[in-house]
């Protein structure tokens, strides 16, 4: 990620510096302007849907009654916002949220960084090409086909169902029913689907480590766990702390989408995230555009907010940041 | 479990151990993530109604028979799903090339003064957008609703292909691109001729990313597709797999489930050994930053 890596060199058209803005801004348009010619769509594109959309955070201020459109809906100020944080639901849905989230930090993120240790020490070469072909695979399957399978594996006749119970005794019952899996299949099939992909870049962050700091090591006397502890791990750090800043910055963006297909009214209790819950008000139950708007409105807030905290963070401790 | 080849080199106890381990997990990492795949292809070849008295992971179709497949086959709405899909990835993944080569191109130039500007404004909206409702309103106003298109347009180009592109760009040397404009070359010329078969592997990579997202979408089609003649295929398989136990849905065996989750992904899984190089080296080109 190099957001803004775009240091070539100084501009060479500093000479025009002491004139208004105007008046460099019309000599550069008229040297350049076949490349403001070819961004023109571009920007246009932007500006419709992606910039279109952040000028419509407005309706979240008011009564947006489509028929009306913006000009001619009643604003209302705070109140979706303050209705919001009063909902009977918004706590819950806090919870949920910040549940999957951390249970993805906690589990999926580091996952990834230990199957792509465990595939560097392999010795033969072929064993690790061999894991790694096998472990992309499930990133090639789409999210709908995935909670196909899901629901049939953990279905009251189902395979991971039958043999939870056969190995712990676990009751049968058809799992996407009962609250209390929910989180489980959802961390357990995440890892499923991305431990492979998401390994790729340490692997090769790992391949990058320099072998002459583990002949020293070895020279230093320290064996396979002491350099992988005060080697590789090192090494990986800066990969890492990149991953985790992007990884937080998702967070509330909990994959909904996987949400959406595996959950039903009788799991909301443990399922339903901000992001299902501003679909549901927005298109199925009890549809209100505006306050719909001000849940995702305060969701998008909490999203840069963590980016932009996590990432100072990072620079200050670590050095590596992604701007 | 794989020995050292070297002769003379005497490998201690405990690193063979770790050695030894770190194979076993490999294995059962690989049997975890194979067996629901294979459980899901013993039952696509399997009897109907021996799989609906049976429970458990089936690793050996029971009854062995292609019915399943005969019925899947025979299912219009799949083939038009297929259909569709197949127009928007092809569609939709070249005008997502064509404007993110162009973009990247007008980004990584210095020589104009809005540049600053521009680049601020790509990637900010990567980290803040403004949601599912404003968006779904705007593409409504646009007149994209009930359209193909709104699977196409609004999603023409993704920032972080965009960055990858771009870093691609600016690592291609200055001098080349100079020396063609000396030569009269115009940009398009210099992004066609010079620029772009330099950046040919991160071009490859950027247009698998975008073809796998159409591929895979399915709730802007959700969102946006009304008619089922227009429907993608994943929404179709929404249908068949996700909503076929609820009322929305049309009843259908487990077995025809299995076929056609092998139907729809056994084509990318094909694809896949081809195409598995450029999405390592992708992953690599966006996220190693230094």
């Amino acid at each position: 990620m190099s957001i803004s890596a775009e240091k070539r060199a100084p501009v060479p058209a500093a000479q025009a510096r002491r004139k208004p803005f105007g008046a460099r801004f019309k000599r550069d348009l008229r040297k350049n302007w076949k490349l403001y010619l070819l961004f023109l769509p571009i920007l246009c594109y932007f500006l419709v849907f992606k910039y279109g959309p952040m000028a419509g955070l407005v309706i979240s201020f008011q009564n947006f009654k489509p028929a009306k459109g913006i000009g001619g809906s009643a604003w209302v100020g705070m109140k979706h916002f303050q209705d919001f944080f009063r909902d009977p639901y918004f706590r819950r849905l806090i919870v949920n949220t910040f549940r999957i989230a951390l249970s993805t930090l906690v589990f999926s993120f580091p996952s990834a960084i230990v199957l792509a240790l465990l595939i560097n020490e392999l010795r033969s070469k072929k064993t690790s090409r061999v894991v790694q072909t096998i472990s992309y695979v499930p990133h090639f399957i789409s999210t709908v086909v995935l909670c196909g399978i899901i629901r049939d594996l953990v279905s009251r006749t189902g395979g991971v169902t039958m043999l939870l119970h056969q190995l712990f005794g676990m009751p049968v019952t058809n799992m996407l029913y009962e609250p209390g899996y929910f989180v489980p299949i959802y961390i357990v099939s995440d890892i499923w689907t991305n431990i492979g992909w998401n390994s790729i870049v340490y692997l090769s962050a790992l391949t990058a480590i320099d072998q002459e700091l583990y002949e020293a090591a070895k020279v230093d006397g320290a064996n396979k766990w002491h350099q992988i502890i005060h080697v590789t791990i090192p090494c990986l750090v800066p990969t890492i702390v990149i991953m985790f800043i992007l990884k937080v910055g998702k967070m509330f963006d909990v994959g909904y989408e996987k949400i959406m297909l595996l959950y039903t009214p009788l799991t909301y209790e443990t399922a339903d995230v901000i992001n299902t819950y501003v679909y549901r008000r927005g298109f199925a139950e009890n549809v209100n555009y505006s306050y719909s708007t001000a849940v995702g409105f305060f969701n998008s807030v909490v999203c840069f907010t963590l980016v932009f905290v996590t990432n100072k963070l990072s620079r200050r401790l670590s050095g590596s940041s992604l701007w | 479990m794989k020995k050292n080849k070297g002769p003379a080199i005497r490998i201690p106890l405990g690193e063979r151990i770790f050695y030894a381990a770190d194979n076993v997990l490999m294995v059962i990492l690989c049997v975890c993530i194979l067996v629901p795949l294979l459980h899901v292809l013993a039952g696509s070849f399997s009897d109907g109604t021996a799989y609906m008295t049976h429970s458990g992971l089936l690793l050996w179709p029971l009854k062995p028979t292609t019915a399943a497949y005969a019925s899947v086959l025979g299912n219009k709405d799949i083939w038009t799903g297929y259909g569709n899909t197949l127009f928007i990835v092809v569609v939709g993944t070249g005008l997502d090339m064509l404007f993110t080569l162009v973009a990247a191109y007008v980004l990584s130039r210095r020589e104009y003064m809005l540049k600053k500007l521009f680049n601020l404004l790509v990637v900010f909206s990567m980290y803040f957008s403004g949601g599912m409702i404003p968006f779904f309103l705007v593409v409504k106003e646009v007149g994209l609703y009930k359209s193909t298109w709104a699977l196409i347009i609004p999603s023409l180009v993704n920032v972080f292909n965009l960055v990858i592109l771009r870093t691609a760009m600016l690592g291609v040397p200055d001098s080349l691109e100079e020396s063609a404009q000396l030569d009269g070359a115009g940009h398009l010329t210099i992004l066609f001729r010079i620029i772009f078969p330099l950046v040919l592997p991160s071009f490859a990579v950027v247009s698998l990313y975008y073809a796998v997202s159409h591929w895979n979408s399915w709730f802007n089609a959700m969102l946006f597709i009304k008619e089922r003649s227009k429907y993608p295929l994943q929404l179709i398989l929404r249908e068949i797999l996700i909503l076929s136990d609820t009322d929305e849905g049309m009843m259908m065996s487990e077995t025809i489930q299995f076929a056609t989750i092998v139907v729809a992904t056994v084509p990318i899984l094909c694809a896949y050994p081809f195409i598995q190089r450029y999405f390592v080296k992708g992953v690599m080109v966006g996220a190693v930053k230094g």
